[in-house]
């Protein structure tokens, strides 16, 4: 009976919460929303010191906020979401961490794409940038799993960034863009059309005539699946971008709260879209000039 | 002096006995008082010594510590110069505004950064580039120096020009130049380009460069607006408002809080290492600790040793 009476109470809660939210969000929506937010999770194992927990369930609470935060992001209507979960660099940590890191996330991909997770709810894509070879076999199964699975989603995009750095990604851009150059090259060779080698062995100058342009390069970046980001949240108070969309992140809003991951909540995301709108004429005109 | 004065007065006292009785028994007695005396007087002696002594030994190791506490503060105040590389990103409207300009890198120049990167999107720095190499390079300090007939002692910088195509399109000119390289005997290489290939070629077309330790943004928001995503990858970012409202205390303010950031170990494509800075709290806990332990010692002991003297 006292369970019953607790349910109701907090499903009562939860209703009141949603409603509350629904009016900020009207509110937020008379300005411009972002359409992409990329999150650093940064402060998980910080947070788990902090709390004294067992290692592993900062990464827990993390996910959990992670969940909160997809969820307002979409109520809102910011249709593009990435987040950094696993940074090639993270590779370098200890092996028991690395593993039972690895085990969550193979365990939380799983829960995305039952039937009742928020994923289906919001009708959300997810894709997973990075060099997925790097993960091992039953991780980078479950991945792609996970992006057949939601492939038939269209209202909002999740892009999880698992074993990748920006670095990384620019160079995958430039090792695709030789290749296709070489193809296209080839290609022309075969069909007797001389000019194809011309950009390998230079022009009557002696100089080489440039064909890989930047456009080349972004149509083979990882993160292509989305537009460039407008929010870049970083918590932990930490002014770093350790890697993650340097080349998108040219006019974006880097904003860095001094909480732990696990402790963000709707007040952070609406301070951030806030200092979105009220920089937004700037950003747009730095944008087009670029 | 105070023993040999107590002694002669109780001698001087006791004066009188010795002068009516010469007898051997009175005089045995008075022998006796005196050597009690005396020994009273040594045994006082030798516990103040030994209270002394350690005091002293207390008065070493304190200054010890007290030493130690100076080392730690003068190194805290050589760190505010560790700043091996530092960027700027301008807002490119705010940048023509040279004189400002002029006065933040006097003002990085003072703090004694050596090598300084500026970027602006549109090359409004790059183009004020002879203006601003004047001011601040060795040849024509020395130049000056002889037209005024006295040294002027003024740091100088070693300046980096950098602005939007040194990015985006500098990276689509590395790849070419790869493409060249390793494509142009005809053959597709199998092997994947490494990170230390990418930054040969970025170098090779002429937009090589380190990697700052930290960059502060001057300009209305905090953006990169587009600063080379090669070399951004571990820099710290730091917004510091608008040009027009910069201050030399917030300059120093941010580059001091970045000696005492408290980094995560990486290491980085090239093998180099980032050196794991002291947090500012832990640093100031340290100095905070050392400086209780020097006063709680110092308050014991000096309790002890008038406990000590009271007693006796």
């Amino acid at each position: 009976m006292t369970k019953k009476i607790g349910d109701q109470a907090g499903k009562m809660f939860e209703y009141f919460g949603s409603f509350l939210r629904k009016c900020i969000f009207s509110v937020l929506s008379v300005g411009p929303v972002p359409d992409h937010i990329a999150f650093i999770m940064d402060g998980n194992r910080r947070y788990a010191k902090k709390r004294n927990l067992l290692d592993g369930a900062g990464h827990r609470s993390g996910y959990l906020a992670l969940m909160n935060m997809l969820k307002y992001c979409y109520e809102l209507g910011v249709k593009y979401a990435t987040i950094y979960a696993f940074s090639i660099d993270n590779f370098r940590r200890r092996p028991e961490e690395v593993q039972s890191t690895m085990q969550l996330i193979l365990e939380k991909i799983e829960d995305l794409i039952k039937e009742e997770s928020m994923v289906n709810q919001y009708g959300v894509r997810i894709y997973f940038l990075g060099s997925l070879k790097l993960l091992s076999k039953p991780v980078r199964l479950a991945a792609e799993r996970a992006m057949v699975a939601t492939s038939g989603n269209s209202k909002s995009v999740l892009s999880i960034c698992l074993a990748y750095t920006s670095s990384d990604e620019i160079l995958h851009a430039v090792q695709e863009c030789c290749g296709e150059k070489w193809d296209e090259g080839s290609a022309l060779e075969s069909k007797g059309a001389g000019n194809g080698l011309v950009f390998l062995k230079g022009n009557e100058n002696g100089k080489i005539k440039p064909s890989i342009v930047v456009k080349d390069l972004e149509k083979h970046m990882y993160a292509a699946v989305a537009p460039d980001p407008d929010i870049i949240i970083r918590t932990s108070g930490e002014t770093r971008l350790s890697n993650f969309l340097l080349w998108q992140s040219a006019n974006c809003l880097l904003y860095a709260p001094p909480i732990l991951w696990p402790e963000i909540g709707l007040w952070h995301l609406i301070w951030a879209v806030l200092d979105f709108q009220r920089n937004f004429s700037y950003l747009k005109e730095k944008t087009k000039l670029s | 002096m105070l023993t040999m004065v107590s002694v002669r007065n109780f001698l001087s006292g006791s004066h009188s006995k010795l002068k009516f009785a010469f007898s051997p028994k009175i005089l045995d007695l008075d022998l006796l008082n005196v050597i009690m005396v005396l020994h009273q007087i040594q045994s006082v002696i030798l516990k103040y010594g030994n209270e002394t002594q350690e005091l002293l030994k207390w008065a070493s190791r304190s200054g010890n510590l007290g030493l130690r506490v100076l080392w730690l503060i003068l190194h805290f105040a050589v760190t505010i110069c560790k700043v091996r590389y530092l960027a700027m990103v301008i807002d490119s409207e705010e940048a023509q505004e040279l004189s400002k300009v002029f006065e933040l890198l006097q003002w990085v120049a003072d703090i004694g950064v050596k090598s300084v990167c500026l970027y602006d999107p549109e090359g409004v720095l790059k183009k004020n580039k002879e203006p601003i190499t004047q001011r601040f390079s060795s040849a024509n300090l020395s130049e000056e120096a002889a037209v005024n007939g006295r040294l002027v002692t003024r740091r100088n910088l070693t300046l980096e020009f950098v602005s939007f195509e040194d990015g985006k399109e500098a990276v689509a000119k590395a790849a070419n130049y790869l493409f060249v390289k390793h494509y142009a005997n005809g053959t597709k290489e199998k092997s994947d380009f490494t990170e230390p290939q990418m930054a040969e070629a970025l170098g090779a077309i002429g937009s090589g460069g380190a990697e700052p330790d930290l960059l502060l943004i001057y300009g209305p928001t905090r953006c990169h607006l587009g600063f080379p995503a090669w070399r951004l990858r571990y820099t710290e970012i730091v917004h510091m408002g608008p040009l027009k409202s910069m201050s030399y205390g917030s300059l120093v303010k941010a580059i001091f809080k970045y000696t005492m950031v408290h980094q995560n170990y990486v290491t980085s494509s090239c093998g180099t290492s980032m050196m794991r800075k002291i947090d500012l709290t832990d640093a100031a806990s340290i100095v905070c600790i050392l400086l209780r332990m020097f006063f709680f010692d110092c308050r014991t002991k000096v309790k002890r040793y008038l406990l000590a003297c009271m007693s006796n």
